[in-house]
């Protein structure tokens, strides 16, 4: 199983290249929930009923409506080993709800990964396309194309009034979850961030770290994603999150300008200090190692450094992540021996580019 | 942000929280959130959303007075998948979609607080939503039928009456 080929490099196709705003911007993600008719919600299906929404979404991609979108592979989870399935998670393709309790789960990948189809997840159907940089329009036409596919060949559960109906009310009328995943380390030293993330909460969405949910907004990177999926148009949600990232950018790019007139001395020590410590450490936690890698981002937008590239530096931040770290150096490892592989990666990425 | 309860590590998980209209914010790390029983999604069997989310359907039930319609409403339950509304209250979740069609009495409510909002407006599937197009049309020519009736505007409404019919009979079928 350790040739499976999505879990092989660190980092998808489409990352490779930057999209708009990609100094700032790492990604755009939408996910539509869809559910089929009759068939109870995976929350309560039986071993059967999964089993029938699978066989009735697996064969549409296979199709060849789908060819557009390059060729795709179906991927049935518990037929992955646990190291795979971390993997995955950490390249954000499936989710850990996903990896963790998959009665019948499945995902449905393309070439280049940008678009991930699960299966039996919270509900029946979740399309996800990530796009680099901010791409929200584009990964929406992206998103829907697909939807469009599924909904030529199965009946969705919908309802007049209610709209695309999901499992968790959450999630109900459009099914969409648009977020856009930026880094904004200007904001987190200037200490503006907490005003600009409760503003951004005042319009409707919200902010969490770049795990989901459960995870800590390591690295200065942060999500952002539309609360309300009830009462208003896919168009208003994507709009309404454009704005508010891009004035963000906005933000951010001025508080930029302002650390480097203000505290030019300081800010350019810090991050060839971070440079320094990621090409010599023996040891590095996943946390510090987030926190310097986003010092390096900062200090190649700055121009403080001109190595290493963003796509480098997008790829370390999966490649130091745990089941990445054991899936290139060894399926058992404690705590002590991660840190030792992840200083040893970094030195030998970062340290062969002075 | 740093969280509200030990004020050291930085929040993660971010809830808004609305109790009889009041609304409350609330941030949290992990380990707190952890150490407080709220599990944390994507880890092993719970999520703190859907815990909070129970907390606003347990509203619609508890408090206020006990009385008859409010025994009803937990009394409700889902034909197709037997959920009853005290377990979608306890899970906050559905079991299928016909749950939405046996527990909607109490819908509305839930939905203005998690949206501001209860109806959907936006996209169609586009058989069903072919027929949905034709039935919104539909009910608008027969409302404009009776205010032309009332009017006495007898030419407008046959006018009116013919495209009704000629509409449902095209009307898509699923
Ligand atoms: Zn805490
Ligand atoms: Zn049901």
């Amino acid at each position: 199983m350790s040739s499976l080929r999505f879990t092989e490099q660190a980092l998808s196709d489409w990352m490779r290249c930057g999209g708009s705003h990609s100094e700032i911007v790492i990604s755009s993600r939408m996910r539509i929930a869809r559910n089929l008719e009759h068939l109870p919600f995976p929350l309560l299906a039986s071993a059967e009923q999964s089993e029938e929404v699978l066989k009735q979404l697996a064969p549409v991609f296979q199709g060849e409506a789908a060819s557009n979108f390059g060729s795709f592979q179906l991927l049935k989870l518990d037929e992955l080993d646990e190291l795979d399935k971390k993997v995955l998670v950490e390249k954000h393709l499936i989710s850990p709800n996903l990896a963790n309790d998959s009665r019948g789960g499945a995902v449905i990948l393309n070439e280049d990964e940008s678009v991930s189809i699960m299966i039996n997840e919270e509900d029946h159907l979740r399309i996800q396309c990530l796009f680099p940089g901010l791409q929200v329009r584009e990964a929406w036409v992206r998103a829907t194309a697909i939807d469009d596919i599924f909904e030529g060949s199965v009946n969705y559960a919908f309802d007049d009034r209610r709209g695309y109906l999901t499992s968790c009310p959450t999630n109900v009328g459009t099914g969409l979850r648009a977020s856009v995943m930026v880094h904004l380390p200007a904001l987190v030293m200037t200490h503006q961030i907490n005003r600009i993330l409760s503003a951004v909460n005042q319009v409707g969405l919200t902010v969490r770290g770049i795990y989901g949910e459960g995870s800590e907004a390591v690295g200065n990177i942060f999500q952002i994603s539309n609360q309300i999926t009830l009462g208003q148009t896919e168009n208003e949600i994507i709009e309404n999150l454009h704005s508010v990232v891009t004035q963000i950018i906005e933000h951010e790019r001025n508080a930029r300008e302002r650390l480097l007139a203000d505290s030019a001395l300081r800010i350019t020590d810090r991050i060839k200090r971070s440079y320094g410590i990621l090409s010599y450490a023996a040891v590095m936690e996943l946390k510090e190692s987030a926190q310097r890698l986003s010092d390096l981002r900062l200090g190649v937008d700055l121009g403080i450094l001109e190595g290493p590239s963003i796509s480098v530096l997008n790829e370390l931040n999966v490649k130091t992540q745990p089941g990445f770290l054991q899936k290139m150096f060894g399926d058992e490892m404690t705590a002590t021996e991660r840190d030792m592989y992840r200083a040893k990666l970094l030195r030998e990425t970062l340290g062969s580019q002075h | 942000m740093l969280c509200q309860e030990c004020g050291v590590k930085p929040a993660t998980l971010h809830f808004t929280k609305i109790v009889n209209g009041e609304k409350t914010e609330f941030h949290i790390c992990e380990s707190c959130a952890r150490e407080k029983g709220e599990l944390i999604p994507g880890t092993a069997g719970g999520f703190s959303i859907h815990s909070l989310l129970s907390g606003l359907l347990d509203l619609e039930g508890a408090g206020k007075e006990k009385n008859a319609a409010a025994q009803t409403v937990q009394g409700l339950r889902c034909e197709n998948c037997g959920m009853t509304y005290s377990q979608f209250s306890k899970l906050g979740r559905f079991g299928c979609s016909s749950c939405y069609k046996y527990f909607d009495s109490t819908l509305d409510p839930l939905f203005r607080r998690v949206h501001g909002s209860t109806a959907h407006v936006g996209k169609l599937p586009k058989r069903a939503g072919a027929q949905i197009m034709c039935k919104r049309k539909i009910d608008e020519l027969k409302q404009e039928l009776q205010q032309s009736i009332v009017e006495e505007e007898f030419e407008t409404a046959a006018e009116l009456r013919d495209q009704i019919r000629k509409l449902e009979k095209e009307m898509p079928q699923e």
